[in-house]
């Protein structure tokens, strides 16, 4: 298994498996993407108090779940690369932090738009709403200080530890609506119960979420390939790449 | 993950970013568990009745909107009585334009000055609504099968 682990981590067997991976990623999150928009937008059913606004939830938590859990695969990145030093991680950390920045971005915005018809407000300090503030600070942090350090491997170690000391502010995000008395509902879904809403609304709900899973993989993949060739860029292997 | 086979060196980076994450972690819990008053957005209802929120200061009161309290006054005043479903009620004042999901049964934030009186002077409203959705038909079966109740979620 190690040798496995480590025959991954090397970056030319990582672009040859991603580079066929990659056309099956692009087809599936664009399909993904499409269906799910479509089904959610026009056809699945309005709210019975929020009416069609509600509707904007299927853009707000697909990019709100996936700005979380892109953060948990950066931060476990930057953990490999701090424990295992494989240049593979830093890579990996460096690719994944602007794509969860966006989200991040993405979930704010749609909230915010969200929040002004249905709440009255575009934006309140509430718990979760700060917490998600705070997430997208740690992911510009994160861009920051990696242009603003010198040489590589010193720049990789710190955008890795804060990284990985970040994610303490993800049971924050998610336990915030139960700990705290807030503006924001708590979650429609959880392990343990059935979702408190109907199928025809999870379900494009679902195709929206494993849309955008495929998604930032996609894109995690094609900006660590880029990367790959620039960092090994003077290796025989790219040169023979480019050259044919 | 077979931790006993791991070389040394990478066992101690392993618990020392273990111990990082533990050490920070205990730093943010203890600061928020200090500040635990402050990131509770509104006072419920219960604590104004008691006494724990402060008369006179800007303060935010939530609570669900008692169905039949809203009495509309002229021009857009408008009063209601929010409470927590059990015993605590507090009366809220308003004067202006009231959010789309405001309605009674549903939760709201209201944002003003508790008075002496015991009676919240609002110059904010906000809605809340609660985590669960459904189709307007689903919600009309749902309302006739049980007219005497309310219709309206009941969590806040």
């Amino acid at each position: 298994m190690w040798n496995w682990f480590h025959r991954l981590g090397s970056p030319r067997t990582f672009f040859e498996i991603s580079g066929r991976l990659l056309p099956w990623f692009q087809a599936g999150s664009v399909l993904l993407l499409v269906v799910g928009a479509v089904w959610g937008l026009a056809f699945a059913p309005p709210d019975y108090q929020q009416g069609n606004s509600a509707r904007i939830m299927y853009v707000h938590v697909p990019s709100s779940i996936l700005a979380q859990s892109s953060y948990m695969m950066m931060a476990v990145a930057g953990a490999v690369h701090l424990i295992w030093r494989i240049k593979l991680a830093d890579v990996a950390l460096q690719c994944a932090a602007p794509i969860g920045a966006s989200l991040t971005f993405l979930a704010l915005v749609t909230g915010s738009i969200w929040g002004r018809p249905t709440w009255g407000t575009w934006w309140e300090w509430d718990a979760r709403m700060t917490s998600t503030l705070v997430l997208l600070f740690l992911f510009l942090g994160i861009i920051a200080l990696r242009s603003a350090m010198e040489g590589r491997e010193g720049a990789g170690r710190a955008t890795a530890v804060l990284a990985v000391v970040g994610v303490v502010n993800l049971p924050i995000i998610k336990y915030s609506v139960d700990w705290w008395n807030s503006l924001h509902q708590t979650s429609s879904f959880s392990f343990t119960e059935k979702p408190a809403m109907p199928a025809e609304m999870w379900l494009p709900l679902l195709v929206m979420v494993i849309a955008y899973y495929l998604f930032f993989f996609t894109a995690w993949m094609m900006r660590m390939r880029a990367e790959i060739l620039v960092r090994e860029r003077r290796t025989e292997w790219v040169k023979q790449l480019v050259s044919a | 993950m077979k931790f006993g086979k791991m070389k040394s060196h990478r066992r101690n980076r392993l618990l020392l970013v273990l111990l990082a994450i533990a050490g920070t972690g205990t730093a943010v819990g203890l600061v928020l568990m200090a500040l635990n008053k402050n990131i509770n957005l509104f006072y419920a209802p219960a604590e104004i009745v008691a006494g724990n929120a402060p008369v006179g200061e800007t303060i935010r009161a939530g609570g669900m909107v008692v169905n039949g309290s809203v009495k509309r006054g002229k021009d857009l005043d408008v009063s209601f009585v929010i409470s927590d479903l059990k015993s605590s009620e507090v009366t809220v004042r308003y004067s202006g334009i009231l959010p789309d999901l405001f309605r009674e049964g549903q939760g709201v934030i209201a944002r003003g000055v508790l008075r002496d009186d015991g009676v919240f002077v609002a110059d904010e409203v906000l809605a809340k609504h609660d985590e669960k959705y459904m189709p307007p038909e689903v919600a009309d079966v749902l309302a006739d099968a049980h007219k005497d109740k309310p219709q309206a979620g009941k969590t806040l």
